[in-house]
């Protein structure tokens, strides 16, 4: 499905349905660089459980034309324009690393909008490390390689895919050279300079969900201890084994870890 | 923060895609040889046909043993993924079925493996897909012959049995300007010796029956996913493209990106045509696969000692290998092929057909038989055998004599292959001499 937000079309992952107004909705937001692809097997799981799903692809990612947006705060403004032009009222939201905290944002500023946070491989701050913004900010396949590495835990550099035959350093390659050059490193700028994540994340009234996986190098459990305690009583899933990209490592878990929320 | 070095071509042959196993702790890959898979509740069951979650339903569909072998390949190669087939001829068969339909057509080179070209030459055809043979060697003979229909570019990284070295840069930018995939078949030089991803192919095949198992034992076939082809900006691939009644409208590209391809072929053709591996096969080729680069060094090895002898023989009319001075394709096999253009090449012996009957039943330790990428060393004359359905024409447009030999070097001492060539020159030279008194 496609919508017109600012003049740039816009396109949402509905599982090939209309958005039902008597149904509950959720929003799935990928990480940078990424596309909607990374929820389709959630995504077909709610479809199937009676929700609208709605898995964007962001301004200037995957089939979305447009520039890609350069803040945190300025991708949740455009998420609530978007549920604006499905009339979507309210909705539980989910993210993954760079989709977080989008979904932090929009669910903190847009309150009475969200009626879930699920936040998927996340942490706040989360700071990006030069080395990483530079290869992104030249284009250089190095931020990939980076990016695809660590994203892994160490076991799944060698792969184990709960998916036959999918190879995870391959697909996450093969995403990120897919990317529009430049919005990699505004994704990656962005996270990096989002400072006012826990103040948002003081302000969330709706239920919360943070699903880590337990070998992420890129957002570490060890980290996220601030976030933790700025949510009001946030229900919090580690995936034993997972790394950072929990989609492809344990979708079966994360699945699990969703109906928690969802 | 510098990006940790992917693991190398030894590690993944025998790490990739395998976990010890989480209910045994077994080490080694073990054979799930189960054809279907208990649900925990009906939900859970739903969501596996509704490809909600990861998991296996049906041995034709996806298996655990099969999925390392699956997995591990894609790594070699650096694809995305790929799927373990029957044999190589299903993967050839499931890539086309998945990518066309009645009315396509196929640009195919003309040196190919037989098996391959009685597909493409005469069994397609009875399904309305056609298929023009060129010259390996010419890229453009390759894009003269595309056509509004056509759906795909086929080659072998070095032609059978002449090793007619492709130019995949420049085919798959042939390919690519006419919005078409290049699927490239790597079974004589395996991801050892060339990753044709790298050089712009789209597809890979595998017959896994040869250098990959090593040890001739099975037949299999791997098709490999590269992941790159952007199906929607060609727009000639709806079976990628748009809605697949087979399954509640899925639309591949849409919902798999990167991966459409590869995930079509799983859910139709291998559901459909159900040429699938069994789980004691991928096993078999698992353990092969584990010291892929160790037996490709030292099969190239031995190659090239075979070849450095008989180029040096007077019997010898003939020797095709593209390392060597003078072989047309002598400068690109530097290129794509340093470490070595492969363990399987042909040479003409004087006498012609006479000679090489002679030759080949001298032999000794050279098994005369249809195959190739054994770790024993193996011997053919393919006039009479592999290429035999092929008239004078269609053999000599793939660089085949009546007397060309084809040899696959296996991984024996050398000195004592040497020993048994030199039992069968010293048999077709005398077949030889005969010829040359006789008035």
């Amino acid at each position: 499905m496609k919508v017109t937000i600012d003049d740039n079309s816009v396109y949402c992952y509905t599982n090939s349905r209309d958005i039902d107004s008597d149904k509950p909705s959720i929003v799935f937001i990928h990480g940078s660089g990424m596309d909607h692809t990374v929820w389709t097997l959630a995504a077909r799981h709610f479809a199937r459980h009676g929700n609208n799903v709605i898995a964007v692809d962001l301004p200037g990612h995957g089939r979305s034309s447009g520039a890609p947006l350069q803040s945190v705060p300025a991708m949740a403004d455009w998420l609530e324009k978007v549920l604006n032009a499905l009339k979507v009222d309210v909705t539980a939201v989910v993210g993954h690393s760079l989709g977080s905290l989008i979904a932090l944002d929009f669910s903190a500023r847009y309150a009475s909008r969200a009626r879930a946070l699920v936040m998927v491989g996340t942490i706040v701050p989360m700071p990006v490390s030069g080395a990483i913004l530079d290869a992104c900010k030249s284009n250089d396949h190095a931020a990939y390689d980076m990016l695809t590495q660590y994203g892994l835990s160490k076991r799944h550099q060698y792969g184990g895919n709960r998916s036959s035959g999918i190879w995870m350093v391959g697909s996450a390659l093969r995403l990120y050279e897919r990317s529009q050059p430049g919005a990699l490193y505004y994704d990656m700028n962005a996270c990096n300079e989002y400072q006012s994540g826990l103040e948002r994340a003081s302000a969330v009234k709706c239920p919360v969900l943070m699903v880590l996986g337990s070998e992420d190098r890129l957002t570490p459990v060890r980290g996220t201890g601030p976030l933790q305690e700025a949510f009001h009583q946030p229900e919090v899933s580690v995936l034993q084994g997972a790394g950072h990209t929990l989609m492809m490592e344990a979708p079966n878990a994360l699945l699990d870890a969703l109906h928690r929320a969802l | 923060m510098a990006a940790p070095d992917y693991p190398g071509l030894d590690t993944l042959a025998l790490h990739a895609g395998s976990q010890p196993d989480p209910a045994t702790g077994a080490r080694a890959t073990p054979i799930y040889q189960s054809a279907s898979f208990c649900f925990p509740d009906s939900d859970y069951a739903a969501s596996l046909f509704n490809i909600e979650r990861a998991g296996h339903v049906y041995s034709r569909l996806s298996n655990p043993t099969n999925a390392v072998l699956e997995e591990r390949i894609a790594a070699l190669e650096d694809g995305v993924g790929a799927i373990a087939t029957a044999s190589g001829q299903a993967a050839l068969t499931l890539a086309i079925m998945t990518l066309m339909g009645a009315g396509s057509h196929i640009v195919a080179a003309a040196a190919l493996y037989g098996g391959s070209h009685n597909l493409l030459a005469y069994t397609l055809p009875r399904l309305g897909i056609e298929t023009t043979f060129v010259d390996a060697r010419d890229p453009q003979a390759f894009a003269a012959a595309i056509q509004d229909n056509t759906r795909m570019v086929f080659a072998e990284t070095v032609g059978n049995p002449g090793l007619d070295v492709l130019n995949i840069p420049e085919v798959a930018a042939v390919a690519h300007q006419a919005g078409l995939p290049l699927m490239v078949d790597s079974t004589f030089t395996t991801p050892y010796l060339i990753k044709p991803f790298e050089h712009g192919a789209d597809i890979i095949m595998h017959s896994a029956t040869k250098f990959l198992s090593g040890h001739g034992i099975v037949i299999g076939g791997l098709l490999v996913d590269g992941g790159r082809f952007d199906w929607d900006a060609s727009g000639k691939f709806p079976t990628l493209t748009e809605p697949y009644a087979g399954f509640h409208n899925l639309v591949f590209s849409e919902e798999f990106g990167p991966a459409a391809f590869i995930q079509r072929a799983r859910k139709e053709g291998l559901r459909d045509f159900g040429a699938c591996m069994s789980p004691t096969t991928a096993f078999h080729i698992l353990q092969g696969v584990e010291t892929l680069g160790i037996r490709m060094h030292r099969h190239v090895e031995n190659t090239r000692g075979v070849v450095e002898y008989l180029s040096q023989q007077e019997q010898v009319s003939r020797v095709g290998y593209p390392e060597l001075p003078g072989h047309p394709d002598q400068p690109l096999a530097t290129t794509l092929l340093p470490k070595g253009c492969g363990a399987v090449f042909s040479f003409d012996l004087v006498g012609g057909r006479e000679a090489g009957i002679a030759f080949v039943d001298a032999l000794n330790l050279f098994s005369h038989l249809a195959n190739v990428g054994d770790a024993k060393s193996l011997v053919i004359h393919p006039a009479s055998t592999t290429h035999h359905r092929m008239d004078a024409a269609a053999l000599a447009a793939g660089g085949i004599g009546e007397g060309t030999i084809r040899l696959s070097i296996g991984l024996e001492d050398p000195k004592d292959l040497i020993a048994d060539l030199k039992q069968g020159l010293r048999a077709a030279g005398k077949v030889a001499a005969k010829q040359s008194v006789t008035p």
